[in-house]
């Protein structure tokens, strides 16, 4: 281990893992305001908007995060629409993570159950009302742990912006490992960042599921 | 579009993405047939009363789950060969990381399903003259099975999308091959970017999607 070579670089893992968290912390503000937009239009059966709804999740679902990046980074130019790498992967992010929010907040919805809803109506709330004071509170916390869940998960997905020349935390190593052969040393910052980024991330979500687990009180 | 003829229709480029595709495929499916056996064993051991092997593997899941697909790839890929001598290509490495990954989910998965089955279960079986292993080969594991049934086909379907990755590690795949095809007609059809890659994300679609329609089926079916 060559712990002159750790003290040199890391101040670039620093700075490369500020690439990782704020292109997740974009991705994911984004994908939860997708996510809320997409599990409402859901919820309330628009027409038409709930089937694209419907048709979006299965689609960015059933595809690879890469490839959703490689077609807006290489294929979008072509239809004359050039994003930069930062907006490509925070685009594609949110496209991917949207989708998973959507689940977990429809989940949380559903959960609540027709019966509460009723009964709301029947006491002369109005929709707003329910949604308020009953719906939502309730559907949050059922929907926090898949919320967390996919926090993390999004994280880590940002691994892959490397591949459209992102200097992320991935990018970095494997340029080190290919200027200097310091494979040990590399690999070791590249786990002790993630650990760093994932680890605080899993346990404040352990925290906020204890601390709003009121559904099942 | 420009280009006479398109891009996919031409020479060979359509079946060499679907070699590229079975390549994926194939990935995706000797890790999950090994994971099965592996994840099996793995749950088994999640449930041992000794502490000691509960914490390691405990570790070992958590490790798993915390890092990200691709820094596992890069620790095999790269690691191997540095501290073991050994050079995995990347083919063999993404089996490697991909079948360990799987190892763990699917044991945290059977681990759970495990659990979820009733002492009464055991007791029963017991007082009927069943010895350990007959009651956990003829009664245990087959209701455990139906219970995994629908997220081991999630996993499998989270394993074909992550071997996109594995170009990132110079496996010649769906990915590399489409890339491939879009350099060599870079002149020819200065649009292949758009129609390549989009037929990528439809290809990957249309092996996930049914794949995630059968896992909704069974999981109807256990819920019943």
């Amino acid at each position: 281990m060559d712990w002159s070579f750790i003290q040199k670089f890391a101040p670039y893992y620093v700075l490369a893992a500020q690439v990782t968290v704020s292109i997740s912390f974009w991705g994911i503000v984004l994908s939860l305001v997708i996510g809320l937009v997409c599990s409402m239009i859901t919820e309330l059966k628009v027409p038409v908007a709930r089937q694209v709804v419907a048709a979006y999740i299965e689609l960015s679902r059933g595809t690879p995060l890469l490839v959703q990046l490689f077609f807006l980074y290489f294929g979008f130019p072509k239809l004359g629409i050039t994003l930069s790498a930062e907006t490509c992967a925070i685009v594609g992010l949110a496209f991917l993570g949207g989708s998973y929010m959507s689940e977990a907040f429809r989940g949380g919805i559903e959960a609540v159950g027709p019966t509460q809803t009723e009964s709301c109506r029947v006491l002369g709330m109005t929709w707003g009302q329910t949604m308020r004071h009953v719906v939502i509170p309730q559907a949050l916390s059922t929907a926090l742990p898949g919320v967390v869940a996919n926090v993390i998960f999004l994280v880590k997905e940002s691994s892959v912006v490397s591949g459209i020349a992102l200097a992320d935390l991935m990018y970095l190593t494997k340029d080190l490992i290919g200027l200097y052969y310091n494979t040990t040393e590399s690999l070791l910052m590249l786990v002790v960042a993630y650990t760093l980024i994932l680890l605080p991330i899993s346990i404040v979500g352990t925290i906020l599921e204890r601390r709003f687990d009121y559904a099942r009180r | 579009m420009q280009g006479a003829s398109n891009i996919l229709l031409e020479g060979n480029n359509l079946s060499r993405l679907f070699a590229g595709l079975g390549v994926s495929i194939q990935i995706a499916l000797v890790s999950v047939l090994l994971s099965i056996p592996l994840g099996i064993l793995v749950g088994v051991f999640m449930t041992s009363r000794s502490r000691v092997v509960r914490f390691i593997l405990r570790f070992y899941l958590d490790f798993i789950r915390i890092m990200p697909q691709l820094v596992l790839l890069y620790i095999v890929f790269f690691g191997t060969a540095a501290w073991f001598g050994v050079s995995f290509d990347g083919y063999t490495s993404s089996i490697v990381v991909f079948t360990l990954w799987g190892a763990a989910e699917m044991g945290d998965l059977v681990r759970g399903a495990l659990e979820s089955i009733p002492r009464m279960q055991y007791d029963s079986a017991y007082v009927l003259g069943f010895d350990r292993r007959q009651t956990f080969t003829c009664i245990i594991l087959p209701q455990a099975v139906r219970r995994l049934l629908p997220p081991a086909v999630n996993l499998i379907t989270r394993m074909v999308k992550t071997t996109s990755l594995c170009m990132l590690i110079g496996v010649v795949e769906l990915i590399r091959v489409g890339a491939q095809i879009i350099d060599l007609n870079r002149f020819a059809h200065p649009d292949g970017a758009l129609w390549i890659y989009g037929a990528i994300f439809f290809m990957y679609f249309f092996v996930c999607f049914p794949l995630s329609l059968l896992s909704r089926y069974l999981e109807k079916r256990a819920s019943k």
